[in-house]
Formats: C-alpha cells, sequence, structure tokens
C-alpha cells in the first residue's frame, strides 16, 4: 500500500518543497476529509512554509485555522459557563479529550476541530451534574425510551445535552469505556488522578498519562474510524509531547498495567511507529508483557488497523480498505457487549431503522 | 478555452470539466445529461479546461450524480458531492441543474475565511458597488437581474466576498438564480437573456438560471470598493422608496446576513464598521422594476 501524502507530511517522510501542485490538490482534499486542514496549517507554519505554499492551497489552510481558533476560544467561553456548574455541585467536572486538550494547551490542541465538550464524573454525580447543567441551560436530547434505557443501563455516558441558546453539546461521561465492555476501567482510579485547571475553578483534566491512555481506549474500542486519522495525529502529538517532559514512557506502560488498558496502550504505540514513524514507541510495545494481543492477532490488527487509520478518502484506499473498516466497526460491537445483548440490540436498531425510513 | 471550441461532454464524463469563477476553480464531474445542457448554456463566457489536460490544483472538486437510496429504490435522484462527503440529501433528479448551483455556492459559504462572505447581490457602476444582503423572498435577484441588463455589472447574486485586507469586494459572478413569477417577468422585459433550464417544483418553487453578461464574467478579477449598502425589499404595490438606513443598525443587519461574521471575530467587526462608515446605507422598497431601474441609476458616486 502507498502511503498517502498526508501521513508523508505528517511523518515527515514527505517534505513540503517536494510537492507538485497535483500533490497539494490531493493533500489538501485528504486533510479536508480527516479533519486535518487546522493542523495541516499548524505543520507548515512550524517547517516555516506558509508563504510558499500555492495560493489556492494557502487559502484552506488559512480558513481552517481561523476556523479552529474560533471553536478554541468559544471552548473557554464554555468553561467560563461550566465553572459555574461546578461552583453549584461539590465536586469537579472533569474534562476529557478535545476541550481538556485546548484548555491545557497541549500540541495536540493546536488546530484540533471537535464537536462536543466530554465530562467525567463519577457515576454517583452523574444525576445531579445532569440537572445543574439543565439549570444551566443543556437541554437533554430527546430519545426513546430504548434509547434513554440503552445509555443509562449499558453505556459510560449519558445522551448528549444541547445548550439552548449557545448551541455547544456536552457529553457527559461516568467512565471511558461502556460498562458492558469487559476491560472497563475502574473509573475512581482515573478521577483520583486528575490535575486542577490553574485558571479554571472546579475544572480538572485527566492526568497526563491518563490522557494519552484515554485517547488510545477511544481510538482502538470505537468502531467509527472516518476520524482515525486525526485521532492516531492525536496520540503521536501526546506521545512525544510526554516523552519530551519527562524522558521516557514507563510511566505510561506502569499505568496501562494497572488499568488493565493494555491492549489499547499497545496498539497506540504500534501505530504510532508504525504510520508516523515514532521509534520510541516502538520500542516501548516490548516492554507491554501482560494481557496484549498474540502474534496472529497482531498480524490481523495490521492489516485492518494500518488501512483503517489513514484518511476516509479515496486516494487512500486499496482492495481491503472497505473491508477492513467493516472488520473493525464489527470488532467495536462485539467488543462493547457481550454477544447475548448486542444481537437483541442490533436487531431492534435495525428494525427501527427500517421503520424510521419507511415513514419518509 | 472557451465552450463553444470545447468537447464539454468528455470532459464531464471522465475526469472533470475546470471552470474558472472569480478567483475560485471548480472541477465539475458529472454524468448527467441535463448537467451538461445547463452548464453549455450557462457558462459559456467562463474559462474552462480539461481536468486530466494538466491536473492542476483546484479549489473544490465537485461532483453531482444519480443515486438511489433506500427504501425509495425506484425514484430517480441527485445528490451533490464536494469530493466524496454529501452535504445535502438527495433530491428528485430533475432538480439537477439546481442542485449544482446551490451546490457551488455552498463550497464557498462553508469553506472559505479568507474573506468576510455576506449573504447578498453585489453590482457595480463607475467603479464602486452596492451591496444588496437580503433573506430569500425579499426580491434581491429579481431586481439584480433587471439591473445587470441596464448597465451594472454583476459581482455576484449570491455572495459578497469581502477581501480582509483591502476592504474590496471580490466578484464571483455566477447564474442569477430566479424563482416562480420572477421567471416570467425577466423574460418578458428583456427577451435577449439566456435561460438555463427549469427546475420545476423544488423547496422553493420553479427555479430558473440566466447567463450572467459576458462584461461580467470578463471583468471577474475587478475588485471594487462598496459605496452603498441597500436592503432591497420587494411588497406588491408598495410605492418606490430609498430610505436611509442607520449605520449601527445596518451592520448588525449585514452581521446577521454573513455566513462568517462570527467566526472572523474582531476582525469581521473592523471591517464591517470600516466598510459601512463610508458607505451610504438604504432600505429599499419597489413594486416597479422600471421605478427600482431608474432610481439606482441616479444614485451617486462617491466622488
Amino acid at each position: 500500500m502507498k502511503t498517502p501524502i498526508l501521513i508523508g507530511v505528517f511523518s515527515g517522510t514527505v517534505t513540503f518543497s517536494q510537492l507538485t501542485e497535483n500533490e497539494w490538490d490531493i493533500l489538501l482534499r485528504q486533510a479536508r476529509k480527516a479533519m486535518l486542514l487546522a493542523k495541516l496549517y499548524y505543520l507548515v507554519e512550524s517547517k516555516q512554509w506558509l508563504d510558499k505554499v500555492p495560493l489556492r492551497a494557502f487559502r484552506y489552510l488559512k480558513s481552517a485555522q481561523v476556523h479552529a481558533e474560533k471553536q478554541a476560544n468559544d471552548l473557554h467561553w464554555e468553561i467560563r459557563h461550566l465553572e459555574i456548574v461546578a461552583k453549584k455541585l461539590n465536586h469537579n467536572l472533569t474534562l476529557l479529550k478535545g476541550a481538556a486538550y485546548t484548555v491545557m494547551g497541549v500540541k495536540a490542541s493546536k488546530g484540533r476541530v471537535f464537536s462536543d465538550i466530554d465530562i467525567l464524573v463519577c457515576y454517583e454525580d452523574i444525576a445531579s451534574t445532569e440537572k445543574q447543567l439543565m439549570i444551566n441551560g443543556w437541554a437533554p436530547s430527546y430519545l426513546d425510551d430504548y434509547d434513554q434505557r440503552y445509555y443509562r443501563l449499558w453505556m459510560h455516558e449519558i445522551p448528549a445535552m444541547r445548550h439552548m441558546f449557545r448551541g455547544s453539546v456536552i457529553d457527559l461521561h461516568h467512565n471511558i469505556l461502556p460498562r458492558t465492555v469487559k476491560a472497563c476501567p475502574n473509573a475512581n482510579l482515573l478521577l483520583e488522578n486528575v490535575q486542577s485547571h490553574v485558571n479554571y475553578k472546579g475544572i480538572n483534566v485527566l492526568s497526563s498519562v491518563d490522557m494519552i491512555i484515554h485517547s488510545a481506549t477511544h481510538l482502538f474500542y470505537d468502531g467509527e474510524l472516518e476520524h482515525g486519522c486525526r485521532d492516531i495525529l492525536d496520540l503521536y502529538d501526546l506521545l512525544t509531547e510526554y516523552l519530551e517532559n519527562s524522558g521516557m514512557l514507563d510511566s505510561l506502560v506502569n499505568r496501562a498495567n494497572e488499568l488493565g488498558l493494555q491492549k489499547p496502550v499497545y496498539y497506540a504505540l504500534r501505530y504510532t511507529h508504525l504510520i508516523l514513524g515514532f521509534e520510541t514507541a516502538g520500542r516501548y510495545t516490548k516492554k507491554l508483557n501482560k494481557n496484549i494481543p498474540s502474534y496472529l492477532m497482531r498480524f490481523v490488527m495490521d492489516f485492518l488497523f494500518m488501512r483503517a487509520l489513514m484518511p476516509d478518502h479515496k486516494s487512500c484506499n486499496d482492495y481491503a480498505t472497505g473491508v477492513a473498516r467493516w472488520c473493525l466497526y464489527v470488532r467495536s460491537h462485539w467488543l462493547r457487549m457481550p454477544i447475548y445483548q448486542l444481537i437483541p440490540h442490533l436487531f431492534r436498531k435495525s428494525y427501527g431503522r427500517l421503520l424510521s425510513d419507511s415513514e419518509h | 478555452m472557451k465552450i463553444n471550441d470545447f468537447d464539454i461532454a468528455t470532459s464531464l464524463n471522465t475526469s472533470g470539466l475546470v471552470i474558472k469563477i472569480g478567483f475560485f476553480k471548480y472541477n465539475i464531474l458529472s454524468k448527467l445529461k441535463s448537467l451538461e445542457e445547463s452548464i453549455a448554456t450557462l457558462y459559456c463566457d467562463y474559462e474552462i479546461s480539461d481536468y486530466e489536460a494538466n491536473f492542476e490544483l483546484v479549489d473544490f472538486h465537485v461532483i453531482v450524480k444519480e443515486v438511489r437510496t433506500f427504501p425509495a429504490v425506484l425514484k430517480k435522484q441527485a445528490q451533490f458531492f464536494l469530493d466524496s462527503t454529501a452535504p445535502f440529501n438527495p433530491l428528485p433528479l430533475q432538480h439537477a441543474p439546481a442542485i449544482i448551483e446551490w451546490g457551488m455556492n455552498w463550497c464557498v459559504s462553508s469553506q472559505v475565511n479568507t474573506h468576510l462572505i455576506i449573504h447578498a447581490a453585489v453590482i457595480e457602476k463607475n467603479g464602486f458597488v452596492a451591496i444588496m444582503p437580503a433573506p430569500p423572498g425579499a426580491g434581491k435577484s429579481t431586481l439584480t437581474a433587471s439591473l445587470i441588463q441596464e448597465g451594472w455589472r454583476l459581482l455576484s447574486d449570491e455572495l459578497a466576498l469581502i477581501d480582509l485586507e483591502t476592504y474590496q469586494v471580490a466578484p464571483f459572478p455566477r447564474p442569477v438564480s430566479l424563482k416562480n413569477e420572477s421567471i416570467n417577468v425577466i423574460k418578458n422585459r428583456y427577451p435577449n437573456v439566456v435561460f438555463g433550464p427549469v427546475s420545476s417544483d423544488t423547496s422553493k418553487g420553479n427555479v430558473c438560471h440566466i447567463r450572467p453578461p459576458t462584461l461580467s464574467v470578463k471583468e471577474q478579477h475587478v475588485n471594487c470598493p462598496v459605496a452603498w449598502i441597500i436592503f432591497p425589499k420587494y411588497e406588491k404595490d408598495a410605492e418606490t422608496e430609498l430610505a436611509p438606513f442607520g449605520k449601527a443598525q445596518t451592520l448588525i443587519s449585514v452581521a446577521e446576513n454573513s455566513f462568517n461574521y462570527s467566526v472572523l471575530g474582531r476582525m469581521g467587526f473592523d471591517i464591517l464598521k470600516y466598510i459601512i462608515d463610508k458607505a451610504d446605507c438604504y432600505q429599499f422598497k419597489y413594486s416597479n422594476l422600471d421605478e427600482a431601474v431608474k432610481l439606482f441609476s441616479e444614485l451617486e458616486s462617491p466622488k
């Protein structure tokens, strides 16, 4: 399989000076589809190449960067409102993923676009937090009884809440994996290690190591991989930044053992190495030795992830990309629930979809 | 190259037909016969080329194709794609000529933040433009379609693109979209105007696009400063009336009609303030096109 240009420029194997107009065209299309235009802007900027980018390409890099800046700005405003929510509660709110990266200003936040604000609280605090969010303008989504039950009984989050006036969407979590997943960790272990934000009272983020582990868990348990390319770049940024600050990744390995999440961490290290050429990560996969995929499993997963983590653009597809994405989608459901719950759930969902389609 | 000396069907069917509109290049791919016809009619004055000829960098790869969706597999529908993303639901196949025009406008209004974009018609006289922001149904397009036959240059019927550095409007001359009764009004007034195919019974009623004047396409790279901001409103039997409109209110109304005012933040405000400070701002009510045309011809350009 040929490496997509987008992967090439981020891993450093392709330099901007080599690109023809047509390659710029393809690079932009891959980046647009992968939601990585703004990130590409910052990469070009860091290589001091902005003034040499063809005008027609620069237009969209700049447009995306302006949009990402605006989104980051808006997020800070939303967090100010969440401070008010936290003040009313007798516990803190822990931000996850995109929102956490942005408020901490980590490397992964530069040019990263996201749609929801993910928050983690402990299971017992879900009801009070939900109520306080409602009082402050976030309205719950209207789902039917089945979906409500599905979320509240089995999932790790409650249905999304949207602000009535500002439109911001909050996903309130009590864990980082559905409760029905075998590897579902003890969320209290994560909440015990949070770091509080210096500027926002009552607002926390996960510890740096847990942030990496959550990012990995999300990517390698999730079936919707159309943003897989963005997510593997997140991991690359988080890992390299952590390595720069602490000099080694041993604490990541130890923490993965502690939480029982060796598998996603293993994959994170493996694919940042194989896809983005992050060699140190490759060395650390050897330090993980418990609960990791077998040799055969690795072979299968390489076949699947080396395709599904590419930008979801037709220029990056080969004969097996479609199958790979489909297999990983099925896998994610397989991991999500035991079979006796999964079969009735899928049956119910496809039946519901048929019904709602024929109503149109 | 121009469309007349060009086999557009082959390009549209294979690697794409590149059309230069304003400062954008679109690569259009479609196998639909109706589109071939509407593109040949509406875009005959634009610079075009075959995508495969030089594999250049283009702004938007646009595809319109026939789709069949479950469970309505027997209904023929057409869908618009930007590259491989479909931003809209499919519509009846016969609406394809309208679908592509809407889609091409959407590409700019949703992807571009290097300009402040206002939902407005823009026309020019003596080197100065009038921006006419208006919600759908205000009679903006009918007025524009008339004025561009009366000596005004068309910069855009839909999107005013304001350059963030020069504060001038960049032309984006596209076929002007007419709806319902307006189609016949313009047909009767200006028999020489060339109409594309009609898409009937769309969500906006009958829609038809007219070919932009040759000169407007020829001058599609000439940016111009703003002299007037006019909010047009067609009202049945209304007296023609051009009433001054407060500058503060103008700023708020223009911002409401903008696609990316809030995305641009402070910059958006500064630009609008600069432009509105210099421009004459009016609300314009009309029902009689003759009077409207006359009144516009009497607008005085700044010294």
